[in-house]
Parts: C-alpha cells; structure tokens; sequence
C-alpha cells in the first residue's frame, strides 16, 4: 500500500484511492463542487488544488489524483492558499450572489466555501452573465445563472439514473446544462439533482421558497412508500413536513432517494383524517372517539368470530398489526390477512418471502433474473442499485414478464411462466448463462404472485432458484422485491388467515355475499370495496382515501411522519420510523387505538406503553429486537405448491403508475403532477412510434 | 541557414507532383520494409537518437513518448496512433501544406510510427476547414492502399496498417490530444483529465499515441539518414529542421523550413524579405503562434528560434509561427483579438479557463480604448496567475500567456493609454 505524506502527517492509504480520499482520511478539509463519491470524477471545478511535490510546479487536483509512494502533500500551503482563492474567485465572478433570495442559502456549499476560502470583494466590473432558465419538470426548478458547471447533474443522471438527458450545450462562458429539447426529466431519482447541486441552480420546486434549512427541524427516519425502507431525514417546521431528504445508508439506499419518497410528502397534509367518523343514515359524522369505538365495539358484540375480518394494507405498522392481531385473535376470528393485493407468499419459511440477497448483495450478483417485477418503478433505488451493477460489467441480466423499460439493457427470456420450466429443465437458451454463474439471483415481484396461480408461480420460482445454483453457502439468491412497506412485517406477525380462515380475495367474496359482515380494515385501501354493500366496514387510517370512502367507522391513525413505529423492509430487515410532527386533530397512534378498542371491547390487550408492544413484538419474532441492523440470513425450506401454473398469462409487473401508489401518493398534488406530466410524455412516446409525431403532422397540413 | 541536401520537405511548396509518383521520385516510400524490417526498437532508438521534439508546439521528446506505450499489445486493448492535424494555432498553417504538398510523407511517417508503437491503425484527425486538404490526404492514402503500402500487408510486411482520415468541426480544443480522442470518440471536444495518459487509456480506451503532423512527416527521412544526422542539425536539445510560418507585417508572408536555432533576425530577413519598412519598422514578434508571449524588438534582435532559447527569453517556440508585427500595429488590440479568440475557444469544462479567459478579454477591451483603471492591470495579470497552471489543459496558460507577455514588455503603451484617456474625460 503506498505510503504518503499529507501536511506532514504519514499515511497508507489502499492503491488506486486519491490525494483526495487521503485528505479525507486524515480528517484534512479539501474543498470540492464538482467531485462526488458515487459520481465519476470529473476534475472541473479546481477547487480541490493541492501542492504536490514531486510533480510539476502548480497546484494539482486532489480529487483526480492517484495517490503514489513517497508522495509529499500540502493541503495548506501559500501556493494552494492561493490557488483555492484564485479559483473561488473566478466561480463567483459570474455567480449572481442572490443568496438572500435563493432557496440553497444557508445550505449552500458554495456559500460555506466562498465565506472560508474566498476572499471578501469582488475585482470583477465586468456584466455578470445571465442564463436562461430549463425546463425540468415539475419537481425541479432550475435557476440556471447561479450554476457553476460542476456537471454533477450531469453526471448523476447518466450514471446513477440511466437517463441521458442532461447535458452541456455551448462551450466556454457560454456552456450550458439542459435537456437541450426542454422536457421534464423521465427518471424516479431526478429529485437527487437536488441534493447534489452544489449550489442554487437546481432546487426543488415543491419546496421553493417555503422555508429556510435553519427553521427546520429534522428528524431520521425511513420511508415507507416503497419496501425498501430508505433511509430519510424529516425536515419539519411547526405541524408541518415541510420536506424529506435521503440519508446515507449504503446497505439499502446509499445517498438516493425516488420522487416519491421525497416529494409525496405534500400529500401528508392533505385530506387527512383528523377526527372520528361514524355513518348516521348514509353520511359519515364527525364523532367523539368514545362514540366511534363504541359504534365498534357494539357491532363487533353481535358478531361470531366467522362474520369478522380484518384486512392490513400497505402502510400499516408492525405495532398496529400485531395490537389487532391479538384483538382479533382474542375474539377468535381466523380471517385476517396482511396480503391485500391477493399475493401468494408463503408465511412457513421466512426466505419465501423476503429479499434474501440483501438489497447490497446485488453488488455481487453475477446473473439478475428479473421475474414479473419493475425494480425502476416497483423500487425506483434497488433499480439504481441494479444499475451501479450492470455498470461494474461482468454481469447478466435477465426479465421474464411483461416488457418493462429499465435503465440498463436486460435480455426479455419470454412472458409467460411457461419460461420458468424451461429454465428449470434447462431447455432455455439462457439456462447454459444460469449454469456458469457462479452468484445468480432472481427478482420475484408481487405482480407474478399476485394472481389465482400465484402459489404454483412460486414454487415454480423456488425450484428455478435451486436448479439454477442460486442456493449455496452463504449466498441465497431468492428475492421478493415487495412493493409494501407492511408486507414482510405483517408476515412475520403472521397477519394471515388462521386455521380455516379466509384470504383477502375469499373475505371480499363471502364479505359481498353477506357471510362476513364486519371488515377492518387497517391502512388497507388498494382492495376492491365496491361490492361490499352489506358490510359493516371499519376503517383504520390516516387519509380519507378509498377505504375511508366506503368506511362506516372511520379510526384516524398517524401517517408515517406522525409515529414512532416498526417496518420491516423487503430483506427482513427491521426498521424504526420517527415521530416528527404530531398526529393531526385527534388522530392517534395506531396501536393505541386498536388497544383502546379491546378496552371498550372488554378484552383489554396486555399491553399499556410503547415499550409493551415493542415486547410483545420481539415475543412473536426475536428480530424485533434487533432494529436497523442487516438480517440474519433466513434458514431455506420447501414452499409454494408443487403443481404447475394454470394461467398462461404474461407474468405482469404491478404499479401502473408510480407517482399514485398509496393514500399518501395519491394525496400529493405534486405527485398528481408528476404522473400527469409522465403521461403526457407516454403518449407523445406512442404517437411518435406510430409515426405521428409531430413533426409528421406538421407536414401532412 | 539549412542546406538542401538537409531538407526533409522537397515539395513543401508544391512546385512538384504530389501523387504517389511524385513522392516516390522524390525518395518517399523507399525500402520502407527494410526499414521496418530492423525492427520496433531501432525505430523507438534512432527518433530518441534524434532527439525530435514534438512539432506540436510542447515540444515533448517524441521518441520518449513512444516509449510510454505498453511494450505488449494485448489483444482486446490495441494501439493507437493519432495524427494531430486539427492545426488551429493562429498563425500556424505549417500541417496545412505538408498534408497539401507533402501527404506520403505523412502517411509513410504514420506507419513507421505505428509499426513502432504496435498500432495498427493510424487515425488522422484533420481540422474541418482544411476541406481540400483532406481530399487531398484521402487521395493519397487512397493511392498507397491500391499500391500496397499501406493495408493487410504494408509494404510487403507482415504489418497490417491502415490510416483513417477524421474530420473535425473546427474547434480549437479538439487540437488538444484528449479533446481530439474524445472528439474521435464521437465525445464532446473537452479535455481528459490526466493522468491517465493516453498511452495507458487513450483512444477507446486504449493506448494511444498522439503525435502532430509535422512529428511524423520527418519520421521517414530520420529513419533513411539515421538518428544522427538529425541530432547533428540545430543546437543540443533543440536538433533538426523545422517548418517556421511567417507572417504579419513582412514583405513575403512565407513557410519555411529552417535548421532549429536560426536566429530570428535572419529568419525573417532571408526568408520572409524582411520586415516591412525594415527592421527598425519592428515592434513585436509572436514568435511561436498566438499561445506564447510576445517579444519586443530589443529581445528579436538576437534571439534564436528554438525551444529552449525562446523559454529563456520567457517566451516559447510553441508551432513555430512567427507572426510579425510592426510599429503600425495597435499591441494592446492585437492581444486583445488574441483574448477574444480564447474565450471563443475555451470548452467551459473547468472554472479558470470558463471564467477567466472572459474576464481577460473584457479587460483587454478596456485596455485597447483605455477605459480600464491603472490599479487593473496588475489585476489582470493576477488574474492571468489564478488561470495559469490551474486548468485540466493547456488552453488555460494560452489564454494567459499572450497578456502576460503584453504586461511585461509593453505595459508603458497600457497606462499611456489610460492616462491620454483620463484627461481628455
């Protein structure tokens, strides 16, 4: 390892790393705008100079240079002094300096660097230079004359994203970022553009001009609008989320978060509930909480346990579904079931239904099989994640499914599951690819378990995974990409149907033929309620969204911002969300509220506080215990049935639309946007591969 | 002064035939397989006997520069040689007429090189607006691949060679070698960062060689008459003949090829009919096109035209295009042109050269009507500090060596002007 000398101080530092990363270990401050870890380098800003010495007489860029032996660097020399000011003067001589009113300030690292390196006039009397504002979208807002060209968008959305569709146009004083036709940004990450503008050039336009970065209280949490569980800070100011920034956390999401985790959160002030609802003659009334458990709690009297179910949805806490498990449970109703899409996942083996791999396991994937899932709309960041490994090279991948439109170039081995026993039998051309690997793994979405087949489908799948070599020591490449932040969670409490009970489709079956009478419903909102005229519905939640629509008791519970509670991710692994601002009105934790249901019921739960619940959790699933850590690797067992498919249908990816998937999505006026904008930009999309683009129009009148 | 028997361009002018015929009446294309046939080392040995530098205008050891490259040609990674023909220096137009008059020396000069550097493939990438130029080049390597020069088996070798003609658009950049691969590459014309060097990831990746026209043109002849004869023309370090561009205020405007180290003075006067209104008419010399500084008359008057007496004078001998100016030219103007031209120029991937050549030319302008402040000039000099040495290429010391050298020699001419300007307001 080559040895160094920094500011006098000796280091060894790994070969290939930079002067820069040296620095950095030593814990030595280099200045940068144009250099970012996850980006390639690209030298551009000079504001990184070092003197190093041997080497040419001028200052170098540390972030460019690979470290050698015997290398000798200064990082706060007279001539690097000079040089960092030589050049902070030169980006600002045409920055406009419009901190006061621009939405980076206080946040700026132009700013923070220009008061610590800069000097304190301007020399420059010259015009300063004006650019014209780009188009980007509805989430970006772009105020092109404070950009200084470091490229890192640039960068960033043809490396990470996989989308080319910025770029530099011009040259010299006159270059310039754009998308050069002026269209929104096609891409589930443009909101980090955000983030890695190192100055205000591009800022998020939801955000514009509500709040200052020093106003905000932040909060760490994760995300729950996918099942990946991204890292997320809260930034907050009074009642209000006022926006949700991305955290580091390399296993899941590295620094990235998608549009939706970021820019949904406009949604969490809109049509909330924030008081409890019965249905007099017809019409939901406002009520008091006393009388909206009692309404419950009455009804659920005149019940037997076979006319009850419950239902938990995609946003439902663990903490909430294990308080109503136990409620149900002590009323001995068997008919709950945490799968609302109707997904076959098998609850008897953990690996069945978990992302064993671990999302920073794709790292290592030799072969990717995508089966029926959408990772760029499904986990817009695991598809980042696909991506950095398609891009390290050496790697095969692979979809089986109806066609999707992916940021890196994958094989399509077929449609149907009729694919999934060629492999098996190793009659398919991509078998002999299967067989060299030496780490394959597969991809299962929910969209090819989520139908009537959907156990045969997954047993198909698991043989695939062990004919395939993808079971081995220490590597298991079975994964279920979940769509749901509840879903894994609710398994482990095994929020499924009891003995003899009734799955999510049979309950909304008996349920419209008047069998089942009372339906509770918590946070579930993507089930087909139309038909359940004759139900008494209970509704659990914190948007006045389809369940609510139907509800004849409406529960309001806290969103995700609003409570302390447990999510399990897709890889099992369990995670805390944070409080950041209270519950609206007099909404309230979720679990407190199913607690203070059995206590009207007179079956009160054995549990009073936070901590009791958390007990209760690590009772049932010892990983309850262990927040935020990777899981343990989950033991391999036999699961789905062994019968084959009985639909021939394409295994279909779910999520039609990205920007509406949830109560809180589909709140969000921006998110409304972003897929109005995006579907604006499909049927351009279509009407160009028809031929008829505009162009063509143009000519024919 | 340079003798005809040491003259390596025979038809710089193009009083002969250019065809291949021509060119190999004048010698060009002789026993070249039996000069290949001694093999990769005695060709790497005699350019370093030579002691060529670069014709480019760094003046880089050009034979060091081949030993740069791998010894071993892995199969996935091959060779490349590129021919820098994007002769965009102001002043400069000495590429122009060797591809004009001269083209199989070039291209005989393109395969001994890339048979010395394992490069199967030569591009030549030839600045957009040398339109017939690159005809003219395209004829000829047409008329070697029918001869069987160059192709499967060049020259009766065993070497497969082929040359493929790039044209650029016309940006000044793309002269430079990374801005010219990525420009190859079908990339924006910015340069790469380096290291790496292009003879560790050049051309798709690979190892690359760049190497300007005139570099290679003179190949083939070093290679007939040895090393030696080379290094023995011209002064130590500073050996062989070179083609100088005369221009500006000169009675004939001319190109010339002239031993290194020919003293400026008889450059001129024996080759260019020297000064207009005679020597004492002079003002200034650009003596190695727009990039270098300029030289006032008392400095033309015994400087030698090489690399190293020029740098001592703090100039350079850069392409080797002296342009002339006499006592009617406006200096601080002709800089001027010079800083706008910079900025033009200037890719905008990195902050000095963006920022700064804009800044320089604007401050030039106001220099020109005398509107500036005293107190800016030593600011644009500074200025010219921040942008020298700190920029990814060497566009950045371009723009800022021509003020520099304006500052230095004709600084009196600035604040004359300044002060005429103030009171007359």
């Amino acid at each position: 390892m080559p040895k160094l000398t920094i500011d006098g101080i000796a280091i060894e530092v790994e070969p290939g790393s930079t002067v820069l990363q040296a620095c950095e270990q030593l814990e030595i401050e280099i200045p940068r705008f144009c250099y970012h870890e996850k980006l390639s380098i690209a030298g551009n800003c000079r504001m990184c100079l070092v003197e190093v010495s041997p080497g040419p007489q001028k200052p170098q860029a540390s972030c460019a240079l690979p470290v050698a032996d015997g290398m000798v660097v200064k990082t706060d020399s007279p001539m690097v002094r000079k040089a960092r000011r030589g050049v902070m003067e030169l980006l600002l001589i045409n920055h406009p300096l419009d901190c006061p009113i621009c939405d980076q300030g206080g946040e700026c690292d132009l700013q923070d660097q220009a008061m610590a390196y800069g000097g304190n006039s301007s020399r420059y009397h010259e015009e300063k230079r004006a650019v014209a504002d780009k188009y980007l979208g509805p989430l970006i807002k772009s105020h092109m004359t404070r950009c200084i060209h470091c490229t890192r968008c640039i960068r960033f959305m043809t490396e990470i994203a996989g989308v080319h569709e910025l770029g530099a146009v011009f040259r010299g004083e006159h270059m310039e970022i754009t998308t050069y036709v002026g269209k929104a940004l096609e891409s589930e990450l443009s909101g980090n553009l955000v983030d890695l503008c190192p100055v205000g050039a591009l800022t998020s336009r939801p955000y514009a001009f509500t709040a200052r970065p020093w106003e905000l209280r932040t909060t760490e949490s994760v995300d729950i609008l996918d099942a990946l569980g991204s890292a997320i800070r809260i930034d907050s100011r009074g009642a209000q989320v006022m926006r949700i920034l991305p955290r580091m956390n390399e296993d899941i999401n590295e620094e990235w978060i998608s549009d939706k985790t970021r820019h949904a959160c406009d949604g969490l002030l809109i049509r909330r509930l924030d008081t409890p609802y019965v249905r007099h003659d017809g019409k939901l009334q406002p009520v008091t909480w006393r009388e909206a458990l009692t309404a419950v709690a009455k009804r659920l009297k005149t019940l037997k346990p076979e006319q009850i179910a419950a239902i938990a949805g995609d946003l439902a806490d663990c903490e909430s579904m294990i308080a109503l498990k136990d409620l149900m449970g002590s009323l001995g109703v068997v008919n709950i079931d945490c799968r609302q899409d109707g997904a076959a996942l098998d609850t008897a083996v953990p690996a069945a239904y978990r992302f064993n791999t671990t999302i920073a396991g794709v790292d290592l994937a030799d072969v990717i099989l995508l089966i029926g899932t959408d990772p760029r709309r499904e986990a817009a960041v695991l598809n980042a994640r696909l991506r950095k490994r398609w891009l390290t090279g050496h790697v095969e991948i692979a979809t089986i499914g109806t066609p999707v439109d992916l940021t890196y170039p994958a094989q399509s081995l077929g449609d149907g599951p009729a694919v999934l026993i060629e492999l098996i039998e190793e009659r398919h051309p991509f078998s002999q690819k299967l067989k060299m690997a030496k780490r394959p793994m597969l991809i299962l979405g929910q969209g090819a378990l989520a139908r009537s087949d959907g156990m045969a489908v997954l047993g198909l799948v698991r043989r695939l995974a062990e004919t395939a070599n993808m079971i081995q020591e220490g590597w298991n490449g079975f994964n279920i990409l979940h769509t749901a932040a509840a879903r894994v969670g609710g398994l482990m409490l095994g929020f499924v149907p009891g003995q003899g009970g009734h799955g999510v489709t049979a309950i909304l079956d008996q349920a419209s033929r008047g069998t089942i009478s009372f339906l509770y419903l918590l946070n579930a909102d993507e089930v087909n309620l139309s038909t359940l005229d004759r139900t008494f519905v209970v509704y659990q939640g914190h948007h006045g969204d389809a369940g609510a629509k139907r509800a004849d008791v409406i529960l309001p519970g806290a969103a995700y911002t609003e409570k302390n509670a447990l999510y399990v991710n897709t890889e099992g692994r369990v995670q805390n969300t944070k409080l950041a601002v209270f519950p609206p009105g007099h909404a309230r934790e979720d679990w407190k509220i199913v607690r203070a249901l059995s206590e009207r019921m007179g079956r009160p739960l054995p549990y009073d506080t936070h901590a009791d619940v958390r007990a209760r959790l690590v009772a049932v699933d010892a990983a309850f215990a262990t927040v935020g850590v990777t899981p343990a690797p989950a033991a391999w067992g036999v699961f789905g049935e062994a019968t084959s498919f009985t639909e021939s249908l394409p295994l279909r990816t779910c999520h039609e639309n990205f920007y509406r998937t949830d109560p809180i999505s589909r709140a969000s006026s921006k998110m409304a946007e972003c897929a109005e904008v995006q579907a604006e930009l499909e049927s351009i999309k279509k009407s160009i591969k028809k031929g008829h683009h505009l162009g063509q129009e143009r000519e024919d009148d | 002064m340079l003798s005809d028997k040491n003259r390596v361009f025979t038809n710089l002018y193009g009083f002969q035939d250019i065809s291949l015929k021509g060119a190999q009446e004048r010698g060009d294309w002789e026993h070249t397989g039996s000069l290949m046939a001694q093999g990769r080392d005695w060709i790497v040995d005699q350019v370093q006997k030579s002691g060529l530098r670069g014709r480019g205008g760094a003046g880089f050891p050009t034979g060091l520069k081949w030993t740069f490259m791998p010894r071993q040609v892995i199969p996935e990674r091959p060779h490349y040689l590129v021919i820098n023909a994007d002769e965009g220096e102001p002043g400069t137009c000495k590429d122009r007429d060797i591809i004009r008059n001269e083209p199989h020396k070039l291209l005989e000069g393109a395969l001994l090189a890339g048979f010395a550097m394992g490069a199967h493939v030569a591009y030549i990438y030839i600045r957009g607006e040398f339109y017939r130029e690159a005809i003219v080049l395209q004829t000829a390597i047409n008329e070697a691949r029918s001869a069987g020069l160059l192709g499967e088996k060049a020259c009766s070798t065993d070497w497969k060679f082929n040359v493929e003609l790039h044209r650029g658009m016309g940006a000044y950049i793309c002269g430079e070698e990374t801005a010219l691969i990525n420009s190859i590459e079908g990339r924006k014309g910015q340069p790469r960062l380096k290291p790496p060097f292009p003879a560790g990831v050049g051309l798709f990746g690979c190892p690359t060689t760049v190497n300007n026209v005139e570099s290679i043109a003179v190949i083939p002849t070093i290679l007939r008459r040895g090393g030696e004869w080379f290094a023995g023309l011209g002064r130590p370090k500073n050996t062989g003949t070179k083609v100088f561009c005369i221009s500006g205020h000169v009675n004939t405007p001319c190109n010339v090829e002239e031993e290194m180290g020919i003293s400026l003075r008889e450059l001129i006067e024996r080759h260019a009919g020297g000064v207009r209104g005679g020597w004492e008419n002079l003002l200034a010399v650009i003596p190695g096109g727009s990039s270098v500084p300029v030289l006032p008359k008392n400095i033309c008057d015994h400087v030698l035209m090489d690399f190293d007496s020029l740098r001592d004078v703090q100039s350079g001998l850069g392409t080797a295009a002296v342009i002339v100016m006499d006592r009617s030219t406006d200096i601080v103007q002709a800089v001027a042109r010079l800083s706008r031209f910079y900025k033009h120029e200037s890719c905008g991937q990195c902050t000095p050269c963006r920022e700064g050549t804009g800044w320089l030319w604007r401050m030039m302008e106001r220099m020109v009507n005398g509107t500036a402040h005293m107190a800016e000039i030593d600011v644009m000099e500074q200025v010219t500090r921040q942008i020298e040495g700190h920029t990814i290429c060497a566009l950045g010391d371009a723009a800022a060596w021509p003020v520099q050298g304006l500052i230095r020699h004709f600084r009196a001419e600035i604040e004359n002007r300044i002060t005429a300007r103030a009171r007359a307001a």
